[in-house]
């Protein structure tokens, strides 16, 4: 790792400022996939902000509608906190499946979903579920919020203070992990809030998208039998050692399916 | 230039002046002697560095030094008292729950944390909760083994 200048910001304002000041400046919140890209020398950022040490950044709150995970929270914690075990299942079992538990200790959402993966697990959970991220600017529905491969709408600077979920009728998450790194190879949530049905796919593609045909089935059907004869075009999907984009296609099908499956 | 980082080791207060790229473990068996926190893959894969920071295991590998000022950390070093070894350790002996040891520290760790958490663990939720951690020689047989032996041995 190349050597960088460390902040520790006490608020969102300091990191900001100190942000501004910099010449090329990242933030750190769990740094489960910053400090493994700059120990490969992918990232050399001249100064690194720590947001680890502000006050009242993590945690979940219930409002009116649903749930609000603010950004520092961590991924052991929204799996195991007991109003989103109840009221969202699906989005404690999307967090209790990412990594494995040491990663979970570490890892945020607010993280996770700034620097949007493709292969990561939380961007179908916002997008599935209908949520909004909060910023320090500003609130972003999550289908306006992933807009490519590790790109999202973030201007430089921004920060996620937080991401609202919606309380869905039923939702479910299926994964097929990749057994080292516990990445979706394909990760699919499906939910249905009212008469709408989402169905969100992670890992197969370049960043997460819906498939909107599943979903008119859905609505109509809430069963996997709506959905079994709905193939998922291989065009541009994700190819590398692990999974072809035929079998990222296939599995798409296999775990929405399962996914409805788990929701009835 | 270099950072003065503070934290509790084992139940010591420790300090060194560390570069802010310093990992935890560099931190751990670079600066402070502490050899037993192993590196094995250094992507937060193998699970073979982890230790506890503040009740909470972690993969040292992936953590810097500065990120763990005023923390109170657990080494495999901590566990042992003197040389009466700890119930999970005693566990890992007694179950042949290793072969060539280099992953065991963090094996230990993460057992240690998963029982605080889970003081009764069922043979699946044992594998379920070792998915951080890979041994590449003894396979995970009797590694979960171990752990149900030293869950029991560490509620009586």
């Amino acid at each position: 790792m190349y050597n960088f200048n460390y902040h520790r910001a006490a608020s969102f304002e300091d990191a900001q400022s100190i942000f501004n000041k910099s010449v090329d400046p990242v933030y750190l919140a769990g740094g489960m996939t910053l400090l493994p890209t700059m120990k490969q020398r992918l990232a050399n950022p001249s100064d690194v902000i720590d947001l680890g040490n502000i006050a009242n950044v993590s945690g979940v709150d219930q409002t009116n509608g649903g749930i609000f995970v603010k950004a520092m929270t961590t991924h052991a914690a929204v799996a195991a906190n007991s109003e989103v075990v109840k009221r969202i299942p699906g989005l404690a079992s999307v967090a209790g499946l990412i990594g494995d538990p040491h990663v979970r200790n570490r890892g945020t959402l607010g993280g996770s979903i700034a620097n949007n993966d493709p292969a990561a697990d939380y961007p179908a959970a916002l997008v599935g579920l209908g949520a909004t991220i909060k910023t320090t600017s500003r609130e972003i529905a999550a289908d306006n919020f992933f807009t490519g491969m590790f790109e999202t709408v973030l201007e430089s600077g921004e920060l996620i203070v937080g991401v609202d979920f919606p309380i869905p009728d039923v939702a479910a998450y299926m994964k097929f992990p990749n057994p080292a790194s516990r990445y979706a190879i394909v990760g699919v949530v499906v939910a249905r809030i009212g008469e709408k049905v989402r169905v969100a796919v992670t890992g197969a593609g370049p960043s997460v998208f819906r498939i909107s045909e599943m979903e008119t089935a859905l609505q109509k059907n809430f069963s996997p039998s709506a959905i079994s004869d709905i193939s998922v075009a291989a065009d541009g999907l994700n190819n590398d050692i692990h999974a072809g984009p035929d079998y990222r296609a296939h599995l798409v099908q296999v775990m929405a399916n399962r996914a409805v499956s788990a929701c009835n | 230039m270099t950072i003065k980082v503070e934290a509790t080791v084992n139940g010591k207060s420790v300090s060194a002046d560390v570069e802010p790229r310093t990992l935890l473990v560099q931190y751990l068996r670079d600066h402070l002697g502490l050899t037993g926190t192993h590196v094995g893959c250094d992507t937060s894969q193998c699970g073979a560095c982890v230790v506890h920071v503040n009740g909470q295991a972690i993969k040292a590998c992936t953590i810097l030094a500065v990120q763990c000022e005023g923390a109170t950390i657990v080494t495999i070093e901590g566990l042992s008292e003197g040389d009466l070894l700890h119930p999970m350790q005693e566990a890992f002996r007694d179950n042949h729950g290793l072969q060539c040891g280099f992953c065991t520290p963090g094996m230990v760790m993460a057992a240690v944390d998963l029982v605080t958490r889970n003081p009764q663990p069922s043979e699946a939720l044992v594998r379920e909760k070792l998915e951080g951690n890979l041994c590449r020689c003894t396979g995970y047989h009797n590694i979960v083994k171990s752990v149900v032996a030293g869950a029991k041995a560490m509620s009586s």
